[in-house]
């Protein structure tokens, strides 16, 4: 079995325990708070290498080396119901706890120098080192249970990031939606725990998966379903995305933080994991698949639209996550591709949002890009590495996203054509949105109201965002010889070798998808370089532009179809409460005490009611030994 | 001569409680001599608690005639649901005095009466709990009016008289309805062999007819839904809660409230577990709503303090539903949801209290901002909340989950039902912690001070407790276990197998 380790809970430990040191020693370690956090972020960085490195070093013949593992101690043991905290180091697990903690690191590295002139800065990488604690809590325990610990412990720590700068009634309002969308994923996690525990008597990834082939398709269908409903809370996927735009009020590195190394890639973890869920459920495997391919274009469609930059990185996350969902629902044959996409993704939406951080951090916290243009001869090394970020959005040939997406579009055409060419469509509106982000960030004309005065940041940012350059570029090495897959394939099987339709060769379709890039990036071009940007967005455009400037009306759908509701009823119940119930108990109340009179009255008369409603009760006595003597 | 150690644990509150009447007035005096006594109390508890044998059943059981025409005992013991609520009490008590410290200058009576009344409540709460005897229990219960109608009545909000008498309405009902089931127990036992008995062991042994134990259980049952509070005979609960002092909320909602539910297990499914089968698709339903409703109404309100009494109509809702879903994951559930949200709901009326304290208003839409100039106040709040709304790693969670849980294998319905309540959590918590602590800075609270040493030192030793549950339940699931295993055996009825039940792992 599991090659069993005794050190593997200091990688959650270490934060954890940071996170409670920085929240409790209040204004005495304002001096140091961010250094703690940052190196607790590094050491538990570390302990993840050196497990990795363990994991490497087996041979991969040996059942032993596939995975660490470590056993806590029982959490809940109730009848048959027995929880323990385990934590569970395998192949895939190993992969997201190195992009937590790394791309982590190189946030905590990049916040020091962005929250330097914040009051709070000691409590928000407090709640930094909680955030990466409760992901790595998700991704490494080995229950559904204890992944639930995790799970809803990263919905806590983006509701306190998100809402960081509370005194804005925005970003309290933003953090609480989020918490309470992603309360409505959490309800089907609860909901599947539940099922699993009646089906199996276990909810351990180990049990589940050894059960899961004699179960009914009605249940495997119910969990799968159960587990995406789950999964499109935590990863923003429709019809839960709604609060990933909102949540842009937090400060820049959080979103970072939500969108490349934690929170989002969630979901994609949860439904990879339950690979085996999802092989005995053709109907929720294919509800994964569309929920996928809808937010991909949903959240391409909301990029173009955008001006605020955050949130045309936002809707790109989620058309990203949304290519990793719809390769997750394809199988087998694309688990790898959604996490290999996964990976490389983190790397260029950390070096992107980093980026627009820092590009924010210049200009006096605008976020407007009609209010940019020009940039990149201030601010050299900031233009440079967010140029190689957008080349690997995009899928510039060699560039990381080029492998990744490529690997996608190409399983999704062999699952289905019009799958297929929804994905290749996405990749065409990605190179539009994010082109235009460029041209209107760094390109055309200054635009910079006077009082800016944009200037390079400080080497404390500019480090991570080269780091992350780097890796945006070279992240496509680990297709090298399929390595990721045969990495991944103890734990998400085999992934069978797919035909093509249309008599597709591979070449052939990483042409098409180039071209299809070029061609939304000259879209781009000729909308955005050539006529100059106007400050102010025309309010003179296409219905599908301002239904995309309104995240094509996810919140006045949500509003209409659940909010107003919710309210009427909340209303309505309280003044039946008050009126109706109180009304008619108070009435019997007052015949049981035998008094009409109104309930007032009462305070004087105290003695005598009780009197009273002691002969009323003498009465029932009687009444009562009645009733029992004939009975 | 063993030592009585449960009747030392009644009675030294309720000495004290004499005591403290006797002190002089107009002095600090009164408050320490509230406090050394409660935490005097919670001393003797916890070494009860550390003497208490996981698997041994009822403990540190004395017995003596009392009313012998009767049949009534003075009798009492613990079980591991006993010594839990027990545990409860005595901690609560000592951080409701010190959290009161300066309620009770206002009040209708002297501060003296308020600490004795407390320290009384305390001693008969304990003796509710303990008690193995169906009229002792029925005695106490009653007894416990006494305190907390004063405690309302005399120190506390404008509408305290109204909320006092409207309390004591509902609950004169109940326990009327209850003493018609505890005469029709006597008839019960006196018609027998054995001759006439109030000790819960010989009730439980008593041949009923079907229809008398049905007649007897709804007695009692009504009684206590009255008391948990369960919907629709809940609406004392909000007036009550708001207009009592933030302590005696805490001692109305979490330790009286608690005989509701203790009851249900104790005497309804001990003594009637034929008919506690019969009413249970009645009662889960009942819950379900309790649940919703609860949550729903608690959404709406404005008023913190009614606000968090409607929280715990759908908590209570819960502990209800883990009760009736007759297995052990909901009702040992259950039974660490009532010390849980014991811990939880103190915490919250407390902080909340101190909150309004500060600002001279309980509505929510007079505050704004505070966590600008109260940071602690509003993280020790957020803590309390996110405990209310069952965040997992605090210890509400691993009962509401496995009420949840329990339910699931009874009833797949009522348990997706129910478990919208988690949606409806996280908004009434988050939307009251919005609308007060983030947000403008307002006039009126940009100087609120934050909590002083004597506020912070009542509330920290609770949200201890809750973390500390959260990831270490096993104390508490040690004691409660076999208690509940005993229960379900005597109601008659085992865990559901796993349908699809997977060998044992290696």
């Amino acid at each position: 079995m599991a090659n069993s380790v005794s050190w593997l809970y200091l990688i959650i430990a270490i934060p954890a325990a940071s996170a409670a040191v920085l929240l409790l020693s209040g204004k005495a370690a304002d001096a140091w708070g961010h250094l703690l956090g940052t190196g607790a972020s590094l050491a538990s960085f570390v302990v993840a290498m050196l497990a990795f490195v363990k994991l490497l070093g087996g041979e991969a013949s040996s059942e032993s080396a596939m995975s660490l593992h470590q056993e806590l101690f029982s959490w809940i043991e109730v009848g048959g119901f027995d929880v323990t905290f385990g934590l569970l180091f395998d192949r895939l697990s190993g992969l997201f706890v190195l992009l937590i903690t790394g791309v982590g690191s190189l946030i905590h590295i990049y916040s020091i120098g962005y929250m330097a002139h914040d009051e709070r800065r000691r409590r928000f990488f407090a709640q930094l080192n909680l955030f990466v604690a409760a992901m790595l809590m998700l991704v490494l325990a080995d229950d559904y249970l204890t992944l639930f610990l995790g799970w809803e412990g990263v919905g806590l720590a983006s509701y306190l990031l998100i809402g960081f700068f509370q005194q804005r009634t925005s970003a309290a309002v933003a953090a609480k939606k989020a918490f309470v969308v992603n309360r409505v994923g959490d309800m089907g996690m609860a909901l599947s725990v539940m099922l699993m525990f009646a089906t199996f008597g276990t909810s351990t990834f180990e049990g589940v998966d050894s059960g899961m082939e004699q179960v009914s398709s009605g249940t495997a269908t119910a969990l799968g379903l159960l587990l995406l409903l789950a999964a499109c809370g935590k990863s923003a996927q429709v019809p839960l995305q709604s609060w990933l735009l909102d949540a842009m009020e937090g400060p820049t590195p959080v979103s970072a933080l939500i969108h490349a190394a934690t929170m989002v890639t969630a979901g994609v973890y949860l439904v990879t994991r339950s690979s085996f869920v999802y092989e005995q459920t053709e109907l929720a495997s294919t509800a994964v698949v569309i929920v996928g391919l809808v937010t991909l274009l949903w959240g391409a469609i909301i990029g173009c639209a955008k001006d605020d930059i955050k949130k045309g990185l936002a809707g790109s996350t989620m058309s990203q996550i949304g290519y990793m969902m719809l390769a997750a629902g394809i199988g087998p044959a694309a688990y790898s591709f959604a996490i290999f996409h996964l990976l490389t993704h983190g790397f260029f939406k950390a070096n992107l949002f980093l980026g627009a951080g820092s590009v924010m951090h210049a200009m006096n916290d605008e976020v407007d890009m009609r209010r940019y243009g020009a940039l990149r001869a201030v601010m050299p090394i900031t233009f440079v590495t967010f140029a190689c970020g957008y080349l690997a959005i995009i899928g510039f040939p060699g560039f990381s996203g080029f492998w990744s997406k490529d690997k996608i579009i190409e399983a999704a055409f062999a699952e289905n054509v019009v799958v297929g060419l929804g994905a290749l469509l996405g990749a065409g509106i990605t190179a539009v949105y994010m082109t235009r982000m460029m041209i209107m960030t760094f390109i055309s004309e200054r635009r910079w109201a006077k009082e800016a005065h944009p200037h390079e940041s400080s080497p404390v940012m500019t480090v991570p965002l080269m780091v992350l350059a780097v890796a945006s570029v070279f992240g496509g090495v680990l297709l090298f010889n399929d390595w990721i897959g045969n990495w991944l394939e103890p734990v998400v099987g085999e992934g069978e070798h797919h035909e093509l339709p249309l008599g597709l060769t591979e070449l052939a379709l990483t042409i098409m998808v180039a071209v299809v890039v070029l061609i939304g990036a000259g879209i781009a071009v000729r909308m955005y370089q050539r006529d100059s940007i106007a400050t102010v967005p025309s309010a003179d455009v296409s219905p599908l532009t301002t239904a995309a400037r309104r995240d094509l009306y996810g919140d006045a759908f949500n509003e209409v179809a659940l909010m107003r509701p919710g309210q009427s009823l909340t209303r309505g119940l309280v003044v039946f409460d008050n009126r109706g119930i109180d009304g008619a108990v108070n009435g019997v109340a007052a015949m049981v005490g035998g008094s009409s009179g109104r309930i007032r009255r009462w305070q004087s008369g105290f003695v005598r009611a009780y009197a009273l409603s002691m002969l009323g009760g003498s009465a029932l006595v009687v009444l009562a030994l009645v009733a029992v003597r004939l009975a | 001569m063993s030592v009585p150690w449960l009747t030392i644990l009644v009675a030294l509150p309720l000495l004290g409680a004499v005591g403290v009447m006797m002190l002089p007035r107009n002095s600090d005096l009164p408050k320490q001599a509230a406090f050394a006594i409660s935490t005097a109390v919670l001393a003797l508890s916890v070494a009860v608690a550390l003497q208490y044998d996981v698997d041994g059943g009822f403990q540190f059981v004395e017995s003596y005639p009392w009313i012998e025409s009767f049949g009534a005992r003075y009798a009492v013991g613990v079980d591991g649901l006993g010594l839990t609520l027990v545990l409860l009490t005595t901690i609560l008590t000592p951080v409701v005095v010190l959290a009161s410290w300066n309620d009770a200058e206002e009040g209708r009576w002297s501060i003296n009466s308020f600490f004795a009344w407390m320290l009384a409540l305390e001693g008969l709460a304990i003796g509710v709990f303990v008690a193995t005897d169906v009229f002792l229990f029925y005695v106490l219960f009653e007894a416990t009016l006494i305190p907390i109608y004063f405690l309302i009545g005399g120190f506390g909000g404008a509408r305290r008289s109204y909320a006092a008498v409207k309390f004591l309405l509902f609950s004169l009902f109940g326990g009327l309805v209850m003493l018609a089931s505890v005469v029709g127990l006597y008839v019960v036992s006196a018609n027998s062999e054995s001759g006439p008995s109030y000790l819960l062991a010989d009730l439980m042994a008593a041949e009923m007819s079907q229809n008398t134990e049905r007649l007897l259980f709804l007695g009692f049952f009504i009684a206590f839904a009255v008391k948990a509070p369960m919907w629709p005979v809940h609406t004392w609960l909000p007036d009550a809660a708001s207009e009592a002092t933030p302590g005696t909320s805490v001692l109305l909602v979490s330790v009286l409230d608690k005989i509701g539910t203790f009851g249900m297990m104790r005497f309804c499914l001990g003594i009637f577990p034929e008919a506690s089968q019969w009413a249970t698709p009645v009662v889960i339903a009942l819950a379900v709503f309790s649940v919703l409703y609860g949550a729903v109404v608690a959404i709406g309100q404005n008023d913190i303090r009614r606000l968090i009494a409607y929280t715990s109509v759908s908590h209570f809702g819960f502990i209800v539903l883990g009760i009736f879903v007759m297995n052990s994951q909901g009702q040992v559930g259950s039974a660490l949801y009532m010390f849980n949200h014991g811990l939880s709901t103190a915490a919250l009326f407390l902080i909340t209290g101190f909150l309004i304290a500060r600002r001279g208003s309980k509505m929510i839409s007079d505050y704004g901002g505070v966590e600008k100039s109260a940071p602690v106040l509003a993280g020790v709040l957020l803590v309390a909340g996110l405990s209310s709304l069952s965040l997992p790693g605090l210890s509400p969670f691993v009962s509401e989950f496995l009420v949840l849980a329990g339910t699931f294998t009874k009833s797949v319905t009522a348990a997706v039902i129910a478990t919208l309540g988690i949606v409806l959590a996280a908004l009434y918590i988050l939307l009251m912690y919005q609308r007060t602590m983030t947000g403008p800075v307002r006039e009126s609270t940009k100087s609120l001070p934050d909590l002083g040493a004597r506020e912070l030192a009542a509330v920290a030793p609770l949200l201890a407790l809750i973390v500390v549950l959260g990831f270490y339940p096993k104390p508490a699931l040690d004691v409660i276990n076999p208690t509940v295993d005993t229960l379900l055996e005597r109601v008659g009825v085992s865990d559901p197998e796993p349908t699809e039940a997977i060998e044992e792992l290696d």
